[in-house]
């Protein structure tokens, strides 16, 4: 599957949208492992349909959902070590919370507050990205040390469709096969930049068939199906940690919402071809699974969407309970030891901040 | 007339270019069927087609490069970067190729290119969104810029540029953008590029500012006459060419200057009016000048952006000293 001088474009898929699949294949998935799949991909979904409702509430800043994402996020993700670098988009929140991310910390975050900003010590997250594609050179660099520090983790960029138009990431692929580094790049192919679809994105018939033109391997894989996307990114990061070098992965799925809560999809997208991917919906294929198989019933689904939704509104709750900082604290870490001026500004803002009696 | 938000003035602006010169072409990301993502090219694609309105792939270096090939072979682009923040990504082309071409080819070549750009803070986007990076470009000789702080102007500057043969940088306050409605003529009209307005005419202090911050001094002009301070406020319009006459006039005639800009202080374009003045007219000063302007940080995030752009207290506290001197 993965020779580089011949790029199949063949999808490879494990389970299929009606929970249906090659049992040979399935056997290598234990019970344990659907459940917990199953359930990072359920409490991802709740989260995001949760940050939705709070955003048209006020009580968050601009979002990017990422329903229908789920199975290519935690799929990715499962077939990491927590000690690997992710480098995200904006759009990675399942991946994130599966490497270590606390869904608090991410409250914060989306209220727009200076503390939103730090990832814990030790969680190897990269701050969200907001420029397109400029992580995936970020991602080459960090693992380019890896190999020079003979260090044994994985780096990976995530990024969409609409980033491999980006002048950054023909760079990055290019310096990541010339320098043989173990890094990934999975981009999440959800067919729309905001409202540009693929077929004005990019002419080529898949993202992974990139990976040829620069010595790489690249991979199609369907990105709704967890175990796929799972079983594809294993054999990835093996490789790059046996020093084998980058991959482009292309896990084809769908953006079921809107690009961000700025954004209103009915102006370019038409309501059957959403439709029609709701019916390929990454969570279904996999519930049907275990429900034929005994091991997930209603009751329990119920019981655990009332755990997560409980779970998000303590760390809500958490967040917004914290102190939300003040003006003063914008002039601490922009470098590591503020120049006279930047001081003098902010003793300013301190003098009128006490001058007006505020904090 | 009609009255008309800022965004309306700049649609209208780029549909009577377009009608006018069949050269005139529009591109960038979701400009196309989306019509922008503040739907500043709402209606474009439908009436001009497909041949003329363009959805490009999100390449901002490709947005731009193209389009200089496009202006040196006879099209009249305008390009939008989406948000003035990602123009980094095409800071070559921009600041390097398009701003030289004329130079470079010993005037065998012009680049008359616009690029369009929303810019500028206090609604609440996400990072790199807000950012005021004028005076990047204002650094790049043979580039122009052009700053609107209302619709009437943003239609009049807008249409200027498109037809002007040099590369332009047209810089739009988002916070502005439907932030009040203006009578703004529907037959096209132009205002020259390099000409400043004077908002308000006064005697005992300037105060210089452009884009997204004039309705907010013109505000504070107004509230200061009851207390018996009397500001003349200068919207510069654009930056360059800049209309340095103007600025004299009124130094000369007040003796107290004030700047009040969003970008970062250090090195923003207020240091560059602050240095001309001092040049040219230092004896007309009866006080340093004062500069209120964004904080030496990036911008911050929104919880706290309200403190630090310019607002009223620290304009009121500028003045202040500058009066008490
Ligand atoms: C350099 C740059 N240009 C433009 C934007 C505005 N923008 C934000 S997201 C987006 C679309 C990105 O599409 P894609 O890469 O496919 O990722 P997706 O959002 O679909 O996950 C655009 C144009 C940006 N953030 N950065």
């Amino acid at each position: 599957m993965f020779d580089p001088n011949e790029l199949s474009i063949e999808m490879v898929q494990i389970l299929d949208e009606h929970g249906n699949g090659d049992e040979q294949k399935l056997a290598a998935f234990s019970d344990g492992w659907l459940l917990d799949a199953y359930r990072a991909m359920r409490r991802a979904r709740v989260i995001d349909e949760r940050l939705l409702r709070m955003q048209r509430q006020g009580r968050i800043g601009t979002y990017a959902p990422f329903s229908g994402q789920e199975a290519a996020q935690v799929g990715s993700a499962l077939a990491l070590r927590n000690d690997d670098w992710i480098f995200p988009s904006y759009r990675e929140v399942a991946v994130c919370l599966l490497q270590g991310m606390p869904l608090e910390q991410f409250f914060h975050y989306v209220q727009g507050r200076l503390s939103g900003k730090r990832m814990p010590d030790g969680v190897n997250i990269f701050p969200t990205q907001i420029i397109i594609a400029a992580q995936t050179l970020h991602a080459v660099g960090c693992a380019w040390a890896s190999k020079l520090k003979g260090e044994p983790h994985v780096s990976v960029a995530y990024f969409g469709d609409g980033a491999t138009s980006e002048g950054d990431f023909h760079e990055a692929m290019n310096f990541a096969a010339v320098y043989n580094v173990p890094v990934i790049f999975f981009c999440q192919n959800n067919q729309y930049a905001i409202s540009v679809p693929y077929a004005k994105q990019t002419a080529s018939r898949t993202i992974a068939q990139k990976a040829l033109a620069y010595g790489m391997k690249g991979v199609l894989v369907d990105g709704n199906d967890v175990l796929a996307v799972y079983e594809t990114m294993k054999q990835a990061v093996d490789a790059a940690r046996r020093g084998e070098g980058p991959m482009l992965i292309e896990a084809l799925t769908y953006r079921l919402g809107p690009h961000t809560t700025a954004d209103d999809p009915t102006k370019y997208r038409r309501p059957e071809e959403v439709e029609a991917w709701r019916r390929k919906d990454p969570l279904h294929r996999l519930r049907v699974l275990l429900e034929r198989r005994g091991l997930w019933t209603e009751a329990q689904e119920e019981a655990f969407v009332a755990e997560v939704n409980a779970e998000v509104t303590a760390a809500y709750e958490a967040a917004i309970a914290s102190p939300s900082g003040s003006i003063a604290d914008v002039f601490d870490h922009v470098y590591s030891e503020a120049p006279k001026l930047l001081a003098e500004q902010k003793a300013e803002v301190m003098r009128r901040k006490q001058a007006k009696g505020v904090k | 007339m009609a009255e008309l938000t800022m965004i309306e003035a700049i649609n209208e602006a780029m549909r009577q270019e377009m009608e006018r010169n069949s050269r005139v072409i529009v591109l960038g990301e979701d400009v196309g069927e989306n019509g922008g993502v503040f739907r500043a090219t709402d209606g474009l694609l439908e009436q001009f087609g497909p041949d003329r309105v363009f959805d490009t792939p999100l390449a901002e270096s490709g947005i731009i490069g193209t389009s200089i090939g496009l202006a040196v072979n006879g099209m009249r682009p305008i390009a939008e970067i989406q948000f003035l923040g990602f123009v980094y990504q095409a800071m070559d082309q921009l600041a390097a190729q398009a701003a030289r071409i004329r130079f470079r080819s010993g005037g065998r070549f012009s680049c008359p290119i616009v690029v369009r750009s929303p810019y500028g803070g206090g609604v609440r986007t996400p990072e790199l969104h807000s950012d005021a990076l004028e005076a990047l470009f204002t650094h790049s000789p043979g580039l122009k810029v052009v700053m609107p702080s209302n619709p009437y102007d943003a239609k009049g500057l807008l249409i200027s540029a498109i037809r002007d043969d040099d590369p332009v940088l047209f810089l739009e306050p988002m916070k502005l953008y439907r932030a009040f409605r203006m009578e703004v003529p529907e037959e096209p009209y132009t205002i020259p590029l390099g000409q400043a307005r004077v908002v308000k005419e006064g005697e005992d202090l300037t105060i210089i500012t452009w884009g997204a911050t004039v309705p907010l001094v013109a505000k504070l002009a107004d509230e200061m006459r009851t207390k018996g301070i009397d500001a003349e406020v200068i919207d510069l319009r654009c930056l360059q060419p800049l209309d340095i006459d103007a600025i004299l006039a009124s130094v000369e005639k007040t003796g107290r200057v004030m700047i009040v800009h969003e970008a970062v202080k250090t090195s923003g374009f207020g240091a560059e009016v602050a240095a001309l003045i001092s040049e040219r007219a230092l004896f007309a000063l009866s006080a340093p000048i004062v500069r209120v302007a964004g904080y030496d940080t990036p911008y911050p995030v929104p919880s706290v952006e309200d403190d630090w752009l310019p607002n009223p207290a620290r304009i009121a506290e500028g003045i202040e000293t500058l009066l008490r001197y």
